[in-house]
Parts: C-alpha cells; sequence; structure tokens
C-alpha cells in the first residue's frame, strides 16, 4: 500500500473537522487553566501544555492507525474485546481509584482507563459480530448475543462507580437499530424513560389513570379501522402501571440520596422552596454556575481571555467536563452555535461516510463510532447547560484530558481508516 | 428510515441545544452585570464627605476620624481574649457571639468586630494590636458637629436602606447618605464621588489581580464644601430660648430671602446621631410621640397664622380699593355675625387702619374682610380675588426653598368650602373667621416669616432659601429673583407704621428695644385637640411676627410658641430677643432675657395628659 493513495483516499472533510473542534478545544483550555500570561504553551507544567503534549501524541495514534492493514481491526476485533474485558475484570483487583472511581491503570507515566479502550473494543466486535454472514438479526437469538456483547461490558464498568461510562455502552443501540434491530425496542425503551420521569412528577395514579384513558382512546377510535388485539392492549397497560409502581420503589430504595437530588433538580420535583435551593447550591452548584457563565456572555461573549466567571475559576471542572461553559462566556452566542453547527455537520458528515462503506463490517463500526460520539455530545452539552442532569462524561476532542483525546482520536481513525479502504473491499 | 434515524436525532439534538443556547445567552442575558458577576469584587475609595459652614465662614458640621475593630477569622491566632476584651471595652459573651459572626460571615474576609472606637479608645488599643494576629484597625470618618444646634436642619446621615439601593443604582450596601435637612439636600455635592476598583476574584474570593488592567475603574471626586446661610450664634440663641418651650422659629434676610435662623422646640443635639450610640438615640428621639423632637415645628406645623395674617387682609382691603386708611369700623368689644357675637380684646370704640392693626381690632378686620367680598357680585368672585392675593404671598402653597421636606400651609379657596358646605351653601359669613386668621387658613412659621419679609420689602420677597454658596460658586438663580406680590407698593407705608405702633403703643410695647425701630404683629390663636376622641381646647398659641430697622429691614421673622398664651408673652419675648441679638450682636433688655431662658412651659404641655380637668389661658406666668 503506498502512502501516496493513502493521502488520497482519506476522507479530508472529516479529518478538517476533527482537528477544528481540537483546536478550539484546546483555546478553550487554554484560557480556562492560564495562570500566568507569559508562560510559553509548551510548558509542561500546565494543563493547556499537558493537551498540547497529548495533541501531539494523538498524531502518533492518527499515523500508527493509518499504516495498519485495514484487516487487521476486523479480524482481531473478537480478541481486543475479550482483553478488554480481561483489563476490566482486572480493575477490581489491581486498580488505581482517582476522584472515587477504581477505573484507571497506573502505568507510571501515564494513567490508562480501560472503559475507553472497551469502548473501541466493543464497537469493533458489535460489527464484527453483526457483519458475520450467519448472524440474523431478526432472530431473538442472535439479538440476545448482540445485547450481551454491548451489557457486558456496561455491566463491568458499573461499580467502579463510572455510571457515565456504562451509559455510553447503550448508544451502540443505534447500531442494532440501523441494522434492523426491531424498531419498536426503541418505542418502548422511549415509554419506559416517559413513564419513569412522568411518574416520579406526577406520581403513580395519576399516571395510570393518564394511561387509562388513553387506553380507552385508542380502543374507541381505532375499533373503526382495525380489529383491536384487546389482550396485548390489557398487558401492555398493566406492564405499564406495574412499571410506573417500580418506579417509585427503584427511586427510593435503589437510589442513593445524591441522584435522587439530581433528579430532584432536573424534573422540578421538589416543592420546598428552602430545600431546592440548598439542592441548588450542593449537588445543583456546578450547573448553576457553568448556566450562569454561558448565560453571562451574551451573544457576542466577553472575548477570548476576558471570562471572569471563567478566569476566577467558579465553575468547578470547567477545563474537562465543563468546557463547553468557557465557549459560552467567552465566545457568547456566536461561539456556542458555530461549536453545535460544526459538531452537527462533523456527524452527519460521519454518516454519510458511513452510509457509503460497501463492507458491512464498516459501516457497523462506523455506526458505532459515530452513537459513542454523539452520545458523549449530547449527554456532556446538555449536562452544562442545565437540559440533562449531572453526569460525567467529557465533551469529544474539547475536554481536557490526554486518554480522553487519545481515544477518541483512535476511535475516529480507526473508522477513516476502513473508509480510505472501501473500494479495494470488493477485491 | 433506519438511514434517516440518527442524522434527525443529530438534527433534532442540534436545534434542542440552539434553542436552550438562545435561552440562556439572549434571552436571559443582561447587558449591565458587572456588579453581579460573583467574580468581580468593586473596591471603593470614599471621599470625604464636604464641610458645612454658616454664613460667617464658622464651621458647623466637619468630620471626625472613627476606628473599626476588624477580624480576619482564619487568621486569628490564639489570644488573650480577657486582655484584649478589657481593651475593647466589651463583654467576653459579646467578643465570642461577635467572632463566631464573622466567622459565619467568611472565614476569609473582614468583618467588623468592634465599631467606631473613639479617639480615646484606640490611642490604647493602637499600641497592643500587634499582639492579636487577625485583627487590624481600619480608619473611618464620621460627622463631627461643631455645634449643638440645628439638628433638624443640618440633617443626619445614616446607611442606605433597600429602598435606597432600588432607588439610586449609586449606592451599594453599608454606605453613608443624607437622610434628613442639608445632608439629605445637598447629598451629591457634599458626598462627592467615590473612586471605583474592580478587582477579579477566583471563587474562593480571593484577588487575583485588577479586571481589565483596571481599564474601567475612576478615581474618586472629592466632595465639596458648602456655606449655608444659617447665623451659628442667632440659630443657637434661639435655641436657648427655645428651652422647655414648644414651637418653630424662621428668620429671614428679607433682601435676600437667605434664611438666618430655623428653630425647632424641642430639638437635640446633632452629635447624639453620630457613632456608637446612634441607634440608640435615635430610637429615643424617634419614638418620642409627644415632644417629637424630629419633627422640625419650623417648617413642618401648620398652626393657624391668628392676628397676623390681619395684616395681609388689611393689604387686600387697600388694593382692592374697598378701604382707606381712614376707613373707620366700630368695635363693640366685639362684632356681630348674624345674631351671634364674636369677641375682641381691643377694648372697642372706633378704629381705622393703624389702630386697628397696633390693637389688633378684630371687628375692624371683620368690617374689612367683608368688605373685599362685597365688592364682587358673588362671594365665589371674591374669594377668588382674596386667595389669589393672599397666595401671591407664599401663602397656601409650596414656598420652593431648598430644603428636602415642608408644607404647604392652606389658603381655602372655594372647592374646599364646596366641599365642606355645599355648593353655593356658604357665604362671607361663613368663612369670616380668616379675617383675623383663624378658621380655616393655616401657615407654617417658615411661610409666616416669608409673609413678613414680603411686608418688610415693601410687596416682594426672594424664594426663602438655605444655601448661601457651594465652593464659592453662585446659587440656583430662582433663589436670586425676587417675586413680586399683588399689592402695590403705596399700599405698604401705613402697613408698616400701624406694625411699628405695634411696638410703640400696641400690644409688643412692652418688648421695645432701644435703639432699634421694629415693625410687628402679634397673634394669639386658639387651638383644639382630641385626646381619646374627646375635643378640648389648650391654652393659646402665642405667635409673633417682626421685621427690623422698620427701614432697610436686615432680619424678619415668625416665632411660633406652642400654648404660649398671648403674642406677647413667649413669641414676643423671643422675637424682641433675637432681633436685638442679630443687629446688635449683645443684649441689653437682660430681664427679658432671663424670663425667657428660665421659663419653661412644660407645665402647660403636661395638662392635657394628666388626665384631670385643667384651667387654659391662666393669667398669672
Amino acid at each position: 500500500m503506498s502512502g501516496r493513495g493513502l493521502v488520497k483516499r482519506i476522507d479530508w472533510f472529516t479529518v478538517f473537522l476533527y482537528g477544528l473542534l481540537v483546536f478550539i478545544g484546546w483555546i478553550n483550555i487554554y484560557s480556562t487553566t492560564l495562570t500566568d500570561p507569559d508562560a510559553s504553551i509548551f510548558n509542561f507544567s500546565t494543563s493547556y501544555g499537558k493537551q498540547l503534549f497529548f495533541i501531539i501524541a494523538s498524531l502518533a495514534v492518527i499515523v500508527l492507525v493509518l499504516f495498519v492493514e485495514s484487516n487487521f481491526f476486523e479480524r482481531f476485533a473478537p480478541i481486543f474485546y475479550v482483553g478488554c474485558l480481561v483489563l476490566l475484570v482486572g480493575l477490581f483487583p489491581f486498580g488505581k481509584t482517582i476522584a472515587g472511581a477504581t477505573s484507571w491503570y497506573d502505568l507510571g507515566f501515564f494513567n490508562l482507563q480501560p472503559s475507553e479502550l472497551a469502548k473501541v473494543a466493543t464497537a469493533l466486535a458489535l460489527a464484527k459480530y453483526l457483519s458475520d454472514i450467519q448472524t440474523d438479526i431478526k432472530n431473538r437469538k442472535y439479538q440476545l448475543y448482540a445485547l450481551l456483547i454491548i451489557l457486558l461490558p456496561a455491566l463491568l464498568v458499573l461499580p467502579q462507580p463510572d455510571p457515565g461510562s456504562a451509559l455510553i455502552y447503550f448508544s451502540l443501540f443505534f447500531v442494532l437499530f440501523r441494522e434492523g434491530f426491531p424498531l419498536y425496542y426503541l418505542g418502548i425503551l422511549l415509554v419506559m424513560i416517559v413513564l419513569f420521569a412522568t411518574t416520579l412528577m406526577f406520581g403513580t395514579v395519576w399516571v395510570s389513570i393518564a394511561l387509562g384513558i388513553l387506553t380507552v382512546l385508542v380502543f374507541v377510535f381505532k375499533r373503526k379501522t382495525a380489529k383491536i388485539p384487546l389482550l396485548p392492549l390489557v398487558v401492555t397497560l398493566i406492564t405499564s402501571v406495574l412499571f410506573s409502581l417500580s418506579v417509585g420503589f427503584v427511586f427510593d430504595n435503589v437510589f442513593e440520596q445524591r441522584h435522587r437530588d439530581r433528579f430532584a433538580l432536573w424534573l422540578s420535583l421538589e416543592k420546598d422552596e428552602r430545600k431546592l435551593e440548598e439542592i441548588r447550591k450542593t449537588i445543583g452548584y456546578n450547573t448553576y454556575q457553568s448556566e450562569k457563565a454561558i448565560e453571562s456572555g451574551g451573544f457576542f461573549g466577553k472575548g477570548f481571555l476576558e471570562g471572569t466567571r471563567t478566569k476566577g475559576d467558579f465553575v468547578p471542572e470547567q477545563h474537562t467536563d465543563y468546557i463547553f461553559s468557557s465557549v459560552g462566556e467567552e465566545w457568547g452566542f456566536m461561539g456556542t452555535t458555530t461549536v453545535i453547527v460544526i459538531f452537527s455537520i462533523f456527524f452527519l458528515r460521519l454518516i454519510y461516510v458511513a452510509e457509503r462503506q460497501k463492507s458491512d463490517f464498516s459501516r457497523m463500526y462506523g455506526y458505532g463510532v459515530i452513537s459513542i460520539l454523539l452520545f458523549h455530545y449530547f449527554i456532556n452539552i446538555g449536562m452544562v447547560i442545565g437540559l440533562l442532569p449531572t453526569i460525567g462524561i467529557p465533551l469529544p476532542f474539547f475536554s481536557y484530558g490526554g486518554s480522553g483525546l487519545m481515544f477518541f482520536t483512535l476511535l475516529l481513525f480507526v473508522f477513516l481508516k476502513l473508509d480510505s479502504n472501501r473500494l479495494r473491499d470488493g477485491l | 428510515m433506519k438511514k434517516l434515524l440518527l442524522s434527525s436525532v443529530v438534527v433534532v439534538i442540534g436545534f434542542t441545544f440552539i434553542s436552550r443556547l438562545t435561552y440562556l445567552q439572549l434571552l436571559s442575558f443582561s447587558p449591565d452585570q458587572t456588579l453581579d458577576d460573583p467574580a468581580i469584587k468593586a473596591i471603593y475609595d470614599y471621599p470625604e464627605r464636604g464641610y458645612i459652614y454658616d454664613r460667617n465662614g464658622e464651621l458647623l458640621v466637619g468630620n471626625q476620624p472613627a476606628y473599626d475593630v476588624m477580624v480576619i477569622p482564619r487568621e486569628v491566632k490564639p489570644l488573650d481574649t480577657l486582655e484584649f476584651c478589657k481593651l475593647l471595652g466589651i463583654e467576653k459573651e459579646a467578643f465570642i457571639s461577635k467572632m463566631k459572626k464573622a466567622k459565619t460571615y467568611s472565614p476569609r474576609l473582614p468583618s467588623v468586630l468592634v465599631p467606631q472606637l473613639s479617639k480615646e479608645d484606640y490611642a490604647g488599643l493602637q499600641e497592643k494590636m500587634r499582639h492579636f494576629e487577625g485583627f487590624y484597625i481600619q480608619k473611618r470618618s464620621l460627622r463631627y458637629y461643631a455645634t449643638d444646634s440645628g439638628a433638624n436642619v443640618l440633617g443626619y446621615i445614616s446607611e442606605v436602606n433597600e429602598r435606597d439601593l432600588q432607588n439610586n443604582p449609586y449606592y451599594v450596601a453599608g454606605e453613608l447618605k443624607g437622610r434628613t435637612g442639608i445632608e439629605k439636600q445637598y447629598e451629591e455635592v457634599l458626598r462627592g464621588r467615590k473612586g471605583i476598583q474592580y478587582i477579579q476574584k477566583d471563587r474562593f474570593n480571593r484577588d487575583i489581580g485588577p479586571y481589565k488592567g483596571g481599564k474601567l475603574d475612576t478615581l474618586p471626586k472629592q466632595g465639596r464644601e458648602i456655606r449655608i446661610t444659617l447665623d451659628k450664634k442667632l440659630q443657637e440663641y434661639g435655641e436657648r430660648l427655645m428651652h422647655g418651650k414648644r414651637g418653630g422659629i424662621v428668620a429671614i434676610e428679607p433682601k435676600s430671602g437667605e434664611i438666618l435662623a430655623m428653630i425647632s422646640g424641642p430639638t437635640y443635639d446633632p452629635s447624639l446621631l453620630v457613632g456608637r450610640k446612634r441607634s440608640r438615640n435615635y430610637t429615643k428621639l424617634h419614638y418620642d410621640t409627644i415632644s417629637k423632637p424630629t419633627w422640625d415645628r419650623s417648617i413642618l406645623a401648620e398652626p393657624s397664622p391668628g392676628s397676623p395674617f390681619k395684616t395681609l387682609n388689611a393689604l387686600v382691603a387697600l388694593q382692592e380699593g374697598v378701604i382707606d386708611t381712614s376707613t373707620k369700623f366700630r368695635c363693640y368689644n366685639g362684632f356681630y355675625v348674624g345674631s351671634t357675637k364674636r369677641g375682641c380684646h381691643c377694648g372697642g370704640g372706633v378704629r381705622d387702619m393703624n389702630s386697628g392693626i397696633f390693637k389688633s381690632c378684630n371687628a375692624y378686620f371683620a368690617g374689612t374682610f367683608r368688605k373685599i367680598y362685597n365688592k364682587y357680585p358673588t362671594t365665589d368672585e371674591g374669594m377668588d380675588v382674596w386667595e389669589g392675593h393672599m397666595k401671591s404671598f407664599g401663602l397656601g402653597g409650596y414656598l420652593g426653598t431648598d430644603l428636602p421636606t415642608g408644607r404647604p400651609g392652606r389658603i381655602p379657596d372655594k372647592t374646599y368650602y364646596d366641599r365642606a358646605y355645599g355648593d353655593n351653601r356658604w357665604s362671607s359669613s361663613f368663612i369670616i373667621s380668616n379675617s383675623i386668621g383663624q378658621g380655616e387658613v393655616a401657615a407654617t412659621p417658615l411661610q409666616l416669616a416669608n409673609m413678613t419679609a414680603a411686608i418688610a420689602n415693601r410687596g416682594y420677597f426672594y424664594t426663602p432659601h438655605i444655601i448661601k454658596n457651594i465652593s464659592n460658586e453662585n446659587i440656583d438663580p430662582r433663589f436670586t429673583e425676587p417675586r413680586y406680590t399683588t399689592i402695590d407698593r403705596e399700599h405698604f407705608d401705613p402697613e408698616v407704621e400701624g406694625m411699628a405702633n405695634v411696638y410703640k403703643y400696641g400690644t409688643a410695647r412692652w418688648l421695645q428695644i432701644p435703639e432699634i425701630e421694629i415693625a410687628g404683629k402679634t397673634g394669639t390663636v386658639e387651638n383644639f385637640v382630641r385626646i381619646d376622641g374627646e375635643r378640648m381646647q389648650l391654652t393659646d398659641h402665642s405667635v409673633f411676627v417682626a421685621f427690623a430697622p422698620v427701614e432697610n429691614p436686615k432680619i424678619a421673622l415668625a416665632v411660633y410658641i406652642e400654648n404660649g398664651y398671648y403674642g406677647a408673652r413667649y413669641a414676643g419675648h423671643i422675637a424682641s430677643l433675637l432681633i436685638e441679638k442679630y443687629i446688635k450682636g449683645e443684649i441689653t433688655r437682660t430681664d427679658l432675657e432671663k424670663r425667657m431662658l428660665e421659663k419653661t412651659l412644660e407645665h402647660e404641655y403636661a395638662k392635657p395628659y394628666s388626665g384631670e380637668p385643667f384651667k387654659i389661658n391662666e393669667y398669672v406666668w
């Protein structure tokens, strides 16, 4: 394989968007963590200096990935997957605890987070399994295996505890849906989420009444056009009510107080003004500060390095999970929408690239990449702008963190490598 | 469908985010937020508040240093609490609770531990302060009063409240603001403008350097000194004379409208409202609802003016041409309204204008008043004309002074009576009491003094004012433009002659001052109060207006003493003494002075509250 050919075949548009996001991200990390304006940007004792180093290290990852044979990823996907599972299990005895989560291996110079590697491996493994000629997604048995591939690492990550990362694995359902996994599963999932939230907000009694009325309405209006499957309807109703009943139990007994508080804040469950204020100051503190910082940016923002709340370090974890609030404060509405538009174009481009794959494996892996990145982006920004409860996951390409950046780069460029090879797959 | 699923998810997420950001950054955004931003702290540099001098350049109000003991709880090292408390002059329990409060407020930021130490306490503490880590002394400036008088005119300053903060964005909680009197009226002049320095803070509230490199910072602008029109000596002397008496005195220089003295009794020492005991003293003064020391009677009390008002009725009658100086009325020791007789103390007989004034004959002025109204076909028209003349003397409306408070008094008009009696259900006999300054007319001592100044000037006055100059700049031109009354100049000469005769032959002949020719008019005002729902008459108010010298007047004043009985008693005495003091600088009638300094009216004021029947208008005094 010649290097010249590779340069021609790689999707430069995606690479350009990737570079743009990393660049904007670094600018904001610089602004957030700058303390001494005279220090060099290559000063590795500073966060922005370290991040710059990791950006360069990511280039090495890119070069490495591009020079590996495409087949390598497909062929070794199951081995990667099993290896990662072993690494995840190994965390229980050997893991290093940072900020309460036992999610890292201490490699001396570098803290490795295997759950990140596992995301790549799971995406590869899922693609490999689904693209197998024998796998029939319409078949319940295969569906179950596919689900297992996704859920196994998630279950290992959950007790670290790292619920944020565990949640990310669920994004791989998009791959299943794309490949013909029945869409009504998605419907069931949505219904469950809606039931969960509404039960918390209005209580089981009201939800049951509403469900009852809905059922009667369906029965009355549909009777004329189609024969009603009465039994399934009743079963659905009863299941829903039971689910709604269980929500209260789970919320009160399985969730911890901090989780309850997050929901209380998010869904405005707490009616007592004083308690709500209390929650806002403790659990909601980060969100409150980040919302305020974004709000204070206005349309034009305060300007690069002029964000007072950013400088004053008011938003906790601003250079990692809350990096987007710095964009909001210093670059204003123009900056935030620009970033959102770039991300959206980036995702749409990736979807387009995935759809043009001739190889099923490449397409499915592509979908895995998109789903993982999209989920990060959705949950992170949703949390920073106060739409979603606090879940600690980074913004891809933006947030400070070397292993994060290198993992996202790896995830993306494996796909770009597969894409660069798409015309040869037929050969 | 399957292929579009993820793309539509991307688009939906994008739109959701952008609409949320629109809400946050475009709809919730408020452009002026520098001061609300928790990351920016404003540090203020307060200029010294301007001094206040009297008309002769004598200091009335200055500044004095006070010392606050401050504490930064985090930096406090173990200390000898007992010794420290002794030095500060506070109890140990108080010290502990104050320390707790400071810690709750912020362990990192300074709080006031003991406010406003005196210079003496400070001197003792200063040497030992270095033994107590975490504590330091912060100097601040308090008002200093070089006089014990003029409390209500000078006013006081106090911390801004919630409402001030809402109404005026200049102020920040904890700042001082002129609350009454001159301090309020000339607040912006005296205060100057504070300098602001913006500091960038981190979330632990630590300073991390100037905000935007100090580009927005401003320097303080000094407060300016002002000179006011009061005469310190006259003001202080007047307050001494008011000892034990309630009432108001206003003295005006007729040729400029400058207020020479504004005295309200009882009053208080302005320095009571400065320093550590301020709030205790203020509460005491504020809740004294019987003698009301903070209620400035010189500009807020609105009694009926009584007989001094007769002089205006005479002028109006002359101007309207319904009498001349020789027109005579007979006094039957009173006069008749229909078939009821109203009394008079002048001694009876035939009165012309001159003796009508100096004898203060009620019958004469009732007759004059009727003539004014009879000139016009209807009482309504007569009323309009009469009202117009009266208001041209600055009565029945706000004068437009530069005092932050005041009252309009009352000159009743036809709508007033229409409301009281019904349209066309009243006539001049209903309002005849106004002829002698009783009934519905009401005027503040300031308005009476101003009216007297207009007579002294023979037909015009300047809007009374308290400001002489601000850092030697000219004052508002509205205070230097004469306001003419509707009475022609020629009518004033017989009027002034009558008033001069009040001193020569009339009701105030005992109060003459050697070498000074004074024109004046006594007033004895019936008054009523309602106590426990029962209306009762109290001893008459003693009222006196005067100006002197008769030719080229230098001072015009009005004295109103509550329940002082005859006009010539308390008010007359005080008026004469003040005139002598102002013109001569010393008192020759020491008999008058002794009487006024010694006599009080406390026994009169106690009467209605004694719960027992009492006599009013007792002859002996």
